[in-house]
């Protein structure tokens, strides 16, 4: 579906952000793409839907390269959710926002009826939908970001940092909503260093540090290799770093979330008793 | 001695007509590393505002009830008063830095006070290096990471030698390792000066370790408050949409499949030393 071949990318001002990244994300694949702060994750995605052109090297996105398609043509196959609802939102009512981009792609009148009325649903926002989303929460405010790039139903979907600021709860609705999109046949790509979210995710994991991919895994590779993480100033989940310790023991040391945790002790005690 | 003191707090923002804290009640001793946290608009961020007189001196609204920070009535003194005893940090460091270089975002509120020339030299070396940025000193804030500037915020508000430091949610910008880092100049500052620390944060896997007391609110009320052990471990907690500390999660979850830890972990360390003993006894 993406496939990043070679790319290095220098922002006008100099500052080089990536160097040499290859990488390819497979249709329907569920990929998080971590490391520290400045390591160039964002500059990263916001290639693949063309928001930035590479420097050197190309990206194809389902078959058409980024240099030879608008933002436009592109962001119909890959939508983009930012870090900061606020980048993104503008309209007066969270309906005339979510129906915005969907006029601009060229959809009939009553399409874009069906599709606000399902993305308002999907998205719990329905009681919002004549709001004007300067009005709601931070966190409501990333929902009606999310309701509006569903809206157009791109093949891709990217999240840069869909956590922050966010309460466990609306942790746990989107770690369900993410599951619900993957199970689609959707291409999720999320940008986050939210450790723990991710090890409940279980994606697969791209490693980034200093614009370059550091290490590609499964999440129990990459999140239970502290020589790696540390690298990307990331710190193991403490499921993980709990599991490093009993290490000697007889239980698996690639445990990564609660929920593996409880069968695999569950299972050990009830092997011994 | 407590130095932060309410009973009965209750308080609606001028355009609203909802109370964004009701019955607020709360004590926090001289010396305590306090993390408050609770839901999205639960309302901590409002509480912390009252602690130097934001609320209501600056945001206007009705504030009722009582409300003491170190001995001073804050419906009676200035933010300017307040100041002195509580500094608050914000979330995005940004919003707070401004100066041409670290050296004067950290002397400017000291200059505002009037300190003399000496005293602001002496105190602005002395925070640049408890916070560990004195080689940052010419640097110009907006050119720095967002660990770094985080840093520079805290040191301009140490600066200024409060007794009490309210920060909010100091670290959601930040990677894991930045975070770990800013909490644990926090927590030095608490240990070693002995200045009281109210930490807003959902992040409690990272936070929860450095905490003796923590104040849970939802809904503008306060709904849990003691120690992180004896709250963390609770159904309640977790209910609310408390992210409680993973291996505190983990504990919950073997509880109720009937398997006893016996003592209650916050943290992975913790929970390695209490599954070893638990383990191996078996």
């Amino acid at each position: 579906m993406i496939e990043v071949k070679d790319v290095s990318f220098t922002y006008p001002n100099g500052v080089e952000a990536l160097h040499g990244v290859s990488l390819k994300i497979r249709d329907g694949e569920f990929v998080a793409i971590m490391g520290q702060n400045g390591a160039g994750k964002t500059t990263l995605v916001k290639q693949f839907n063309g928001l930035l052109k590479p420097t050197k090297g190309e990206v194809v996105v389902d078959g058409v390269n980024t240099r030879e398609a608008s933002v436009a043509t592109l962001a119909q196959k890959v939508g983009f959710v930012f870090q900061n609802p606020d980048h993104q939102l503008f309209c007066e009512t969270v309906e005339d926002e979510i129906a915005f981009a969907l006029k601009n792609f060229g959809f009939k009148e009553n399409t874009i009826k069906k599709r606000v009325t399902w993305a308002l649903n999907l998205l719990d926002l329905k009681q919002y939908s004549k709001t004007s989303p300067f009005m709601l929460s931070g966190g409501e405010r990333k929902r009606v970001a999310l309701a509006s790039v569903l809206a157009w139903n791109p093949k891709v979907i990217i999240l840069d940092e869909p956590t922050i600021g966010q309460d466990q709860n609306q942790k746990n609705r989107l770690q369900q909503f993410v599951n619900q999109l993957v199970t689609q046949g959707k291409t999720v790509v999320i940008v986050s260093h939210d450790v723990e979210f991710v090890a409940e995710c279980n994606p697969k994991i791209v490693l980034m540090v200093e614009g370059k991919i550091l290490a590609e895994g499964s999440a129990k590779q990459i999140l239970t290799n502290s020589y790696l993480l540390t690298q990307a100033s990331i710190v193991l989940p403490q499921i993980a770093q709990i599991f490093t310790g009993l290490a000697g023991l007889g239980l698996p040391t690639d445990v990564i979330n609660v929920h593996e945790a409880k069968k695999v002790l569950l299972d050990f005690m009830e092997v011994d008793s | 001695m407590s130095v932060i003191e309410t009973k009965a707090l209750t308080y609606t923002y001028p355009s609203g007509t909802k109370r964004v804290l009701e019955d607020v009640s709360i004590t926090i001793e001289r010396g305590e590393f306090v993390v408050l946290t609770g839901p999205s608009g639960c309302g901590k961020t409002t509480l912390c505002r009252c602690f130097n007189g934001l609320v209501p001196h600056f945001y206007g609204g009705k504030l009722e009830g009582s409300i003491l920070i170190t001995g001073l009535n804050v419906h009676e003194h200035s933010i300017y008063e307040l100041a002195r005893h509580v500094g608050l940090v914000f979330q995005n460091p940004e919003n707070q830095l401004f100066a041409l270089s670290v050296e004067k975002d950290v002397a400017f509120g000291l200059e505002n006070l009037g300190v003399p020339r000496d005293e602001i030299k002496k105190r602005v070396d002395w925070a640049l290096q408890t916070t560990d940025i004195e080689d940052l000193r010419e640097r110009a804030p907006h050119e720095l990471s967002g660990g770094q500037q985080q840093r520079v915020a805290i040191a301009s508000v140490l600066a200024m030698q409060p007794n009490v430091m309210v920060l909010d949610e100091p670290t959601s910008f930040l990677d894991p390792l930045g975070a770990q880092r800013i909490f644990e100049v926090i927590n030095e500052l608490n240990k070693n000066l002995g200045i009281t620390v109210v930490l807003v944060e959902h992040r409690l896997d990272l936070a929860a370790r450095y905490a003796d007391h923590v104040i849970i609110m939802d809904e503008g009320r306060v709904m849990l408050d003691g120690k992180p052990r004896e709250i963390f471990k609770l159904e309640k907690a977790r209910l609310m949409g408390i992210g409680v500390p993973k291996s505190t999660r983990l504990y919950q979850i073997l509880e109720k499949n009937g398997m006893h830890l016996g003592k209650v972990p916050i943290t992975s360390e913790e929970a390695t030393q209490i599954l070893k003993e638990v383990l191996s006894r078996d």
